[in-house]
């Protein structure tokens, strides 16, 4: 049984002391749909996040989730960060195994969870090494093992791919678009990169700068599985294009008022 | 399609007229490393010549004893049993006080790490009571335990407590916060996040903690017993000092050396076994 979930925020604001980050921000992933998040530099892209995956509580507005998740889901609303956050003292197939350890599994069980995960992420091989032993498309590659270990409805992706080289990256963005080609899993994409937003995204949340609003949602006028042929790269390429028109002004400013910060 | 170069090798055109020189090395130093046996001939160079510098006459014996003396002084004491006597009282005590105060710095280290409340209160009484050397209580200490073992392991106790708490915390705090949070998004309830998480990232500080911890009682053990102890290397080199017995004075203080050296190697094993991961 597949997963009906839908992850909803509802009208969320957010600041840290004086520091107005979140105004009003309300759209709804539903079940299946992989929506990415861009804005300009601090306008809260991962503070958002943060609170819809209930690691933060937003100043006003909530996330919600609407629907069930897939019985044999064991952490429906499941992160993968930007820095792997991996256990170091742990080999791969511990970190994978790590969130399983307080779910009512036996060892045998959590044993094929495990090996299914590491199978689907190309890792098998690697189940004995240690983090510091890996390239960093490899530990990122653990972290989504250990997501995909816990069956989520949704995947919580905090620029998953920007602490990586341009090589790394290509090849891990095919993995993501193959992860979520079948629609059982819904994600939220937050990035700043526009070419990896118009690649995986079903739709793209435009945030403004701080404190972030949202300017636009844009819809991806292709499915997934449209977006390898050259046709479809043009008129991504243009999609991007236009986002960039979007956004552009606002980087430039939240780059200006960093310097001056 | 992608224009390829024919011959790896092949280079842009040099200038024929200019002189080709090679580039300096300018990226030596800056990374010491130990020889394998370099320290061991050097102590054997410094043993060599303090021996030589004793049987020459070039110092007066009873003011450094050459080695030869202090290693015959400590087969004598070994022979007679006094030396296992002293060295066994101090293990005991050092022993007592450095499991008291660490299990009582871990318990308050790992309550202020992990608590608000422990947190604001605790370290107000840390950064108050931390500073005083802790021998300067040992007369207070005598007055509530009487004079027996017990103020001389307070002692090393409360030593050992400040600085296991400080490490502790400090260990705590060190823990990087996106793994707390990463088994926070797993759901991860709070006692497993301490100890898959909290308490292996905490150890390294924690171990470090111990070695410091292992000198202070060291420091405090001998301290107590200069002050009052009939058995013990501070009791025991004491009374050599008074007694002008420079030999045995000496090979009170190799023992506390060999002491701290085993101490060291013990912590060494410890880390190579629990953080291996490193």
């Amino acid at each position: 049984m597949v997963s009906q979930m839908d992850l909803i925020a509802d009208h969320i604001s957010h600041r840290f002391g004086a520091l107005e980050v979140l105004d009003d921000v309300s759209f709804t992933v539903r079940s299946g749909e992989v929506v990415a998040i861009v804005g300009p530099s601090g306008c809260g892209k991962s503070t958002l996040l943060s609170i819809l995956g209930g690691l933060l509580q937003p100043s006003a507005g909530r996330a919600e989730s609407r629907g069930a998740p897939a019985p044999d889901s064991r952490n429906p609303l499941t992160f993968v960060f930007q820095d792997f956050a991996l256990l170091p003292w742990c080999t791969v197939a511990e970190n994978v195994e790590f969130p399983l350890l307080h779910c009512a599994l036996t060892p045998c069980e959590r044993r094929a969870v495990v090996d299914d995960a590491l199978r689907r992420t190309s890792l098998s091989d690697f189940r004995a090494a240690y983090p510091r032993q890996l390239s960093g498309g490899m530990r990122q590659r653990v972290g989504i093992a250990r997501a995909l270990a816990v069956r989520p409805a949704i995947l919580l992706m905090d620029e998953p791919l920007s602490a990586l080289d341009s090589q790394t990256r290509e090849l891990l963005m095919e993995d993501f678009v193959g992860l979520l080609a079948d629609g059982s899993m819904g994600a939220v994409y937050v990035t700043h990169n526009l070419e990896e937003a118009v690649r995986i995204a079903d739709r793209i949340v435009v945030l403004s700068r701080r404190p972030g609003r949202i300017r636009e949602v844009v819809t991806i006028p292709l499915t997934r599985s449209e977006r390898g042929n050259i046709h479809a790269r043009e008129r991504l390429l243009a999609l991007q294009s236009e986002l960039w028109s979007l956004i552009r002004e606002q980087a430039a400013e939240a780059e200006r008022e960093v310097q001056h910060a | 399609m992608l224009d390829r170069a024919g011959d790896p090798a092949a280079s842009p055109p040099a200038d024929t007229e200019a002189e080709a020189r090679p580039v300096a090395f300018r990226g030596a130093g800056f990374a010491p490393r130990a020889g394998r046996y370099s320290g061991w001939i050097a102590l054997v160079l410094v043993l060599g010549l303090w021996q030589l510098a004793g049987s020459a006459g070039w110092v007066n014996p009873l003011f450094l004893p050459p080695p030869s003396a202090i290693a015959l002084a400590i087969w004598k004491l070994a022979l007679s049993g006094a030396l296992w006597n002293h060295v066994s009282a101090s293990v005991v005590r050092i022993g007592a006080g450095w499991i008291l105060g660490t299990m009582a710095g871990l318990v308050v280290g790992f309550a202020i790490g992990l608590s608000s409340l422990a947190r604001g209160v605790g370290i107000t009484f840390i950064s108050a009571l931390f500073p005083i050397p802790k021998i300067a209580l040992l007369p207070l200490l005598i007055l509530w335990l009487g004079i027996g073992e017990e103020p001389k392991i307070a002692t090393i106790a409360l030593g050992v407590f400040f600085s296991t708490a400080i490490s502790v915390y400090s260990g705590v705090d060190a823990v990087p916060r996106n793994l707390i949070r990463m088994a926070q998004s797993f759901g991860v309830p709070f006692a497993s996040i301490v100890r898959r998480v909290i308490w292996p990232g905490a150890l390294p500080s924690i171990l470090a903690g111990f070695r410091i911890t292992a000198s202070v009682a060291l420091l405090l053990v001998v301290s107590a017993e200069m002050i009052g102890a009939e058995f013990g290397i501070g009791a025991f080199v004491l009374q050599a000092g008074n007694l002008m017995q420079t030999d045995q004075l000496l090979a009170g203080v190799v023992m506390l050396s060999l002491f701290g050296l085993a101490v060291g190697k013990l912590i060494n094993l410890l880390e190579t076994r629990l953080l291996h991961w490193r």
